[in-house]
């Protein structure tokens, strides 16, 4: 299990300050255990974390969790998630979602998915529609446009995938690295396991069929892109904002990469406070 | 013991500057090196070379599966195994095999193979290997996550449909079929051998011990890797209480037979050269599929520290570096010499490693017909006599094809000119 948040010290790589350590307690999925964070007070709002998930609380954590009561549920097969080997389709993937919102008290919340947790965030929608109140996609898989291709993240050398994924790629090895303490094995595994479980779901052109569900996603949406994303190129915005089926709004946030909370993580907070 | 004459299929005309300009040799090799009229030239001339192979004595020719790959032009294995039936009468049709979790549904290995075994007369021996990533996951898109288990359901279903004495319907977790009746049926009862190419998990030792199959460890790269290898599966025979036998296992080398060293490092250093040097240029960005290892293995893998630091210096390695010769010979990728040279050094590895079932590589890199006609002559001739005997007056091979009796034979028609 990952450290909680403050044990490495109070600043992140850039310097943001992180001094809340979540409380944690333990959902079930499938019998299995997915770690749920949660830090604040208010209004709560869930986050369905991107590739690698989440190891450690992070600013952009901090910062939301100033405003709002924010609820980090672990997906399966994510750190702090276990289980992603029992799903097979897509169809178990979103039971298995709706079932970890639910256990971690997040039905009617408003829903933060970015990247693999933004293509979750956006299939839970569609088949539950009661599931959310509000939707802020950041970045999300799901589409696949063949003159403009989503980038492999699963064919990249080891070391250059920090870079494909993040303008701060430090802040994405500060993310991988162990916690003082863990075991630098196990927290290797943990990151391969992250990767196989995005891969189990999206495996190999991450279009799971997404584009025919899009219209019957009636809540209000707000898609986020960096505009610096190499990993899903920003136009897919304007690809996303067609199909859906509901108001939406596009926020670019200039020079952010792939990882929007880990590059941007005050313009990513403002953006979804502000929309 | 058996001495299995092994075919990878090689393209020979990949150019000089092919690392430099094309740099990958699989999943994205550049379609515009492939000339069909070399293709044309190349499969007959591949398949005339295990024909011969056959004719001069080998136990068995070896065919296997590779996609989108310029070192195996084999995307189908099952039809060269198929024309090879036709021209040969005695050897093993050793198919190494086919990737069966890539085969939807993989009831259609099930009937090839029935189809080889009886076009044969019994002579298959049915490779089930799990299949490289290049091949599987980057090649085929099949999922890293879910292939093992894939595999797992593709083999217990095979192998059912090959003794089901009544049609039976497959509800499995990949597979739904509502009525598995593999018709023809193998020759080979219950079913042909089967033989586990694999790499060097834990896993896929117990499974071969616990199944009773033959465990082949493919490896370019010689016996000098390979001993850790070969160390640990008997090691895991030994804890799970199995013998020795050891046509439990296979092993594959690239040897060069001549009349001297001095001659066979001559002839010997372009092909090998071209080998490691071109074939092997695979892009690190396809080997390692999340979910395509095991968490055990992968846990196993890196616990040392050493391995480690390999690894990541293996991950982080810009550029494609080739062998020199000499390391080539060396570290034991290529054995080279005369015969009595060579059947020396390969009695040895064959003792050391207790392996009773040898492929050997007496094409590869771009040999042309001549001085592969040569290579597999001396071998023939002046190296498998002495060989030939090891391991037979102890053990049975019980992993080997029971053919029809010569009278039960049918005799193919010769080709009309």
């Amino acid at each position: 299990m990952a450290a909680p948040a403050g044990r490495g010290g109070p600043c992140d790589a850039a310097g943001h300050r992180v001094v809340t350590t979540p409380r944690e307690r333990t959902a079930r999925v499938n019998g299995e255990p997915c770690r749920v964070w949660e830090a604040g007070q208010g209004e709560p709002i869930g986050f369905l974390a991107g590739l690698f998930g989440l190891t450690r609380w992070t600013p952009f954590l901090e910062r939301l969790s100033r405003t709002r009561r924010v609820v980090v549920p672990s997906l399966p097969g994510f750190p702090g998630g276990r289980g992603h080997e029992q799903l097979d389709d897509l169809p178990d993937w979103v039971a298995a979602t709706l079932d970890l919102l639910e256990a971690a008290d997040l039905r009617g919340a408003d829903l933060v998915g970015a990247s693999v947790g933004g293509t979750l965030a956006a299939e839970a929608a569609a088949f539950s529609p009661g599931i959310a109140r509000r939707l802020v996609l950041v970045a999300p898989f799901g589409l696949f446009d063949e003159a403009e291709p989503v980038a492999d993240v699963w064919a990249q050398r080891a070391d250059e995938l920090p870079a494909l994924l993040a303008g701060h790629p430090e802040r994405v090895l500060e993310q991988l690295a162990p916690a003082p303490g863990a075991d630098p094995i196990e927290c290797h595994i943990e990151s391969v396991r992250a990767m196989a479980a995005a891969a189990r779901l999206l495996w190999p052109t991450c279009d799971r069929g997404l584009n025919k569900r899009l219209h019957r996603i009636r809540i209000p949406t707000l898609l986020v892109w960096g505009s610096a994303d190499r990993v899903v190129p920003p136009s897919y915005a304007r690809r996303f904002a067609e199909r859906l089926g509901g108001p939406c709004s596009v926020r670019l946030l200039e020079g952010a990469g792939h990882r929007v909370d880990l590059d941007a993580p005050e313009a990513l907070v403002d953006a979804i406070l502000g929309g | 013991m058996r001495l299995l004459w092994f075919h990878l299929m090689p393209y020979t005309e990949l150019p000089d500057d092919f690392v430099e300009r094309h740099g990958s040799v699989w999943v994205d090799i550049d379609p515009a090196l492939f000339d069909a009229r070399i293709g044309h030239e190349l499969y007959n001339e591949f398949l005339d070379e295990l024909e011969e192979a056959a004719e001069l004595g080998f136990d068995g020719i070896c065919v296997n599966e590779h996609h989108q790959n310029g070192y195996g032009l084999m995307p189908s294995p099952n039809l060269m195994a198929a024309a090879l039936a036709r021209r040969t009468r005695d050897a093993a049709l050793v198919v190494m095999g086919n990737s069966i979790a890539l085969y939807d549904p993989p009831t259609r290995v099930a009937e090839e193979f029935a189809m080889l075994d009886c076009l044969s007369g019994g002579r298959l021996i049915a490779g089930f290997p799990v299949g490289t990533p290049m091949d599987t996951c980057y090649a085929y898109g099949r999922n890293p996550s879910t292939l093992r288990s894939r595999y797992h359901e593709a083999h217990d279903l095979i192998v059912k449909a090959w003794q089901a004495d009544a049609p039976f319907a497959w509800n499995g977790r990949w597979n739904q079929q509502r009525y598995v009746n593999v018709w023809p049926r193998p020759i080979q009862k219950p079913h042909p051998p089967i033989w586990i190419p694999g790499g060097g998990s834990v896993e896929t030792w117990q499974w071969c011990a616990r199944q009773d199959y033959v465990y082949a460890y493919l490896s370019y790269f010689g016996y000098q890797a390979g001993r850790a290898v070969m160390q640990g599966f008997w090691d895991e025979m030994e804890r799970l209480g199995k013998d020795k036998n050891p046509y439990r296992a296979g092993f594959l080398q690239f040897v060069g037979v001549a009349e001297s060293r001095a001659e066979a490092i001559d002839l010997y250093r372009g092909p090998a050269e071209y080998f490691y040097g071109r074939c092997l240029c695979v892009d690190p960005r396809y080997a390692a599929p999340p979910g395509y290892t095991t968490e055990a293995t992968l846990r196993a893998k890196v616990v040392s520290q050493v391995a480690q630091a390999a690894q990541r210096a293996d991950q982080q390695r810009r550029a494609f570096v080739a062998p020199s010769f000499e390391e080539i010979l060396s570290k034991g990728y290529v054995i080279v010499g005369s015969p009595d040279e060579v059947a020396e050094q390969l009695r040895t590895v064959a003792t050391e490693l207790n392996v009773g079932q040898l492929m050997l590589l007496l094409q590869f890199g771009n040999m042309r017909r001549d001085l592969t006609g040569y290579n597999t002559e001396l071998f023939a001739k002046r190296v498998s006599p002495q060989l030939r005997n090891l391991f037979d007056d102890t053990w049975e091979n019980r992993w080997w094809p029971r053919p029809l009796a010569g009278e039960a034979r049918a005799t193919p028609r010769g080709i009309a000119s």
